[in-house]
């Protein structure tokens, strides 16, 4: 009987405890937005996340996109070449690039980078006691701490996504001419040709929505983190893992949403 | 577990006190921590509450400051009960309170003097709503921390180059910041060599007396509690069972209180470890 039972149970309290979970993450992103609205804001919080964010996450980025967009031309050159379609591969970099490997690649990259770090940093604040003197000192946390790194999460993944798609159809374009004999204004043509506003708009709201996700779940388990050191560690491992799961899942979802016919 | 009878010494505080708090409960899952406190802190008054570890001293804190809400009790500031106040009204008592945390809790993005100014310009933001420029804020911590001992220049360092005992005055600088008129030290000499935790102590007693504060100290050390209170109670499992005047804590009269004091391995506290 408990053989029958306790698998059940058990797959019961992991649901309860995800639905759980997953309401406290919304009340906490309520609450922090809600600060949005409700002066003070930390502008000076506010600009350091955006430059921590933004601008020192642009070289992984920029990387990551400039290979990413190569890769895609090579192994499109390989695969279409059995097809004799190798004229649609500066369609299918851009397309792959500005819809998916742009926002998905810059978010997976800022979550691993930001993300783990606003996690330390609160988390390490929590079990400093920093987070109390905050409001001992009249500094409402989620006000300080939240609201500044969500808002800057927001804004600056899609900066960055637009220099990953720029920077990804450039590392096309660069394997297309310098490797693959393409000539420069055929491929430019068939990148214009291809691209449509709504696919870099769409890839720009998958970032901004990404960058969301990462700062909340940073902030989140760095803001509930118990115990110490070992506390801060899980947490950080928790945002990141977190992050990219539900970015990847919101990946999904929008995609399904914009893109399904 | 059956309830340590509660002695208190002559001259407990009479009129309404400037803290008074009536049975507090809270617990941590079955983990009973505070189990009915009664105390009333009077105003002008030093308190100093001692207890082993575990005995409720900082959740007793924390309750008062916000930090953790209690299951059951009154707090009450002025007469007025904390818990059952609006939110906004909560605020405005609590903002009376300076706080010393254990760990100075020194906020390790900024530099010294930013720690300061951010108490200056968070407190006065509140009081009248003429917030200090940063530069203005700058120039005042540089005076407080001239006040808790400590060179101006020091204001340009980061909190890691700090000793221990720097960092300790450096939290008492953004602790008076406000001006409060109720301040909070949690273990202040706890992590300190005997003579800088006079030297703390010495800074505590003179600016709880120069803003006129009501003071409430938690610490295990003896010496430090003597030198700050002018009253003392002591928590055992989350109940208070002795409250006095601090210059009868080596001579409190009840066993429990005599053996915490005395550091004592032998008598009731350890026996009821025991069972």
């Amino acid at each position: 009987m408990n053989a029958v039972l306790d698998p059940i149970a058990a797959l019961g309290r992991a649901a309860l405890g995800l639905i759980k979970q997953a309401g406290a993450l919304a009340l906490f992103a309520l609450e922090a937005l809600s600060h949005l609205v409700r002066p003070p804001f930390y502008w000076r919080i506010f600009f350091s996340s955006l430059i921590e964010t933004g601008f020192f996450s642009l070289p992984v980025v920029a990387l990551t996109a400039l290979f990413s967009g190569a890769v895609i031309a090579l192994q499109s050159y390989v695969g279409f070449g059995q097809y004799h379609v190798q004229s649609a591969i500066a369609g299918i970099v851009v397309l792959a690039v500005t819809r998916e490997l742009g926002p998905v690649l810059a978010g997976l990259m800022v979550a691993g980078r930001v993300g783990a770090a606003m996690s330390a940093q609160i988390g390490t604040m929590r079990v400093t006691d920093q987070i109390d003197a905050l409001t001992t000192l009249s500094t409402d946390p989620m006000k300080y701490l939240v609201t500044p790194r969500l808002l800057a999460g927001t804004l600056a993944l899609p900066c960055l996504v637009l220099v990953a798609d720029i920077l990804g159809v450039m590392g096309g374009f660069t394997v297309s001419v310098a490797k693959l004999g393409f000539s420069p204004s055929t491929y430019i043509t068939a990148t214009l040709d291809s691209l449509k506003t709504m696919d870099v708009v769409v890839g720009l709201v998958k970032a901004a929505v990404f960058g969301f996700l990462i700062a909340l779940l940073g902030c989140y388990n760095g803001y509930n983190s118990r115990g110490g050191a070992e506390g801060v560690g899980s947490a950080t491992t928790a945002a990141v893992v977190g992050a990219s799961i539900l970015l990847l899942l919101f990946d999904y979802l929008l995609t399904d949403l914009f893109f399904s016919q | 577990m059956s309830t340590p009878p509660v002695s208190t010494s002559p001259g407990a505080p009479l009129g309404t006190p400037k803290i008074r708090i009536r049975g507090l409960h809270k617990a941590f899952g079955s983990k009973i921590v505070l189990d009915g406190v009664d105390l009333d802190v009077e105003a002008g008054t030093s308190m100093v509450i001692i207890g082993g570890s575990g005995s409720g001293k900082s959740v007793l804190l924390r309750c008062i400051l916000g930090l953790i809400e209690p299951d059951a009790g009154t707090i009450e500031i002025d007469g007025e009960n904390l818990l059952t106040a609006s939110r906004s009204r909560q605020d405005a008592l609590r903002r009376q309170i300076g706080m010393l945390f254990q760990n100075a809790a020194l906020f390790d993005s900024m530099s010294v003097g930013e720690n300061v100014a951010f108490g200056i310009r968070a407190k006065h933001s509140d009081r009248n709503g003429a917030t200090p420029s940063r530069a203005q804020a700058l120039q005042m911590a540089g005076d407080l921390l001239k006040q808790v001992g400590l060179d101006p220049s020091v204001g340009d360092l980061s909190p890691s180059e700090l000793s221990g005992g720097m960092q300790k005055r450096v939290g008492l600088a953004r602790a008076i910041a406000g001006n409060p008129n109720i301040m909070f030290f949690d273990e202040p000499t706890t992590g300190l060599d005997p003579i800088m935790g006079a030297v703390i102590d010495g800074l505590i007693v003179d600016c709880v007396q120069k803003l006129g504060s009501t003071a409430i100290a938690i610490t295990h050390d003896m010496a430090s509690a003597q030198r700050i209170g002018n009253r003392a109670a002591m928590l055992y499992r989350g109940q208070l069972i002795w409250q006095g005047d601090a210059s009868e804590l080596m001579n409190s009269g009840n066993a429990m209180v005599d053996q915490f004091t005395h550091g004592r391995r032998e008598g009731p506290i350890t026996m009821e470890l025991r069972k």
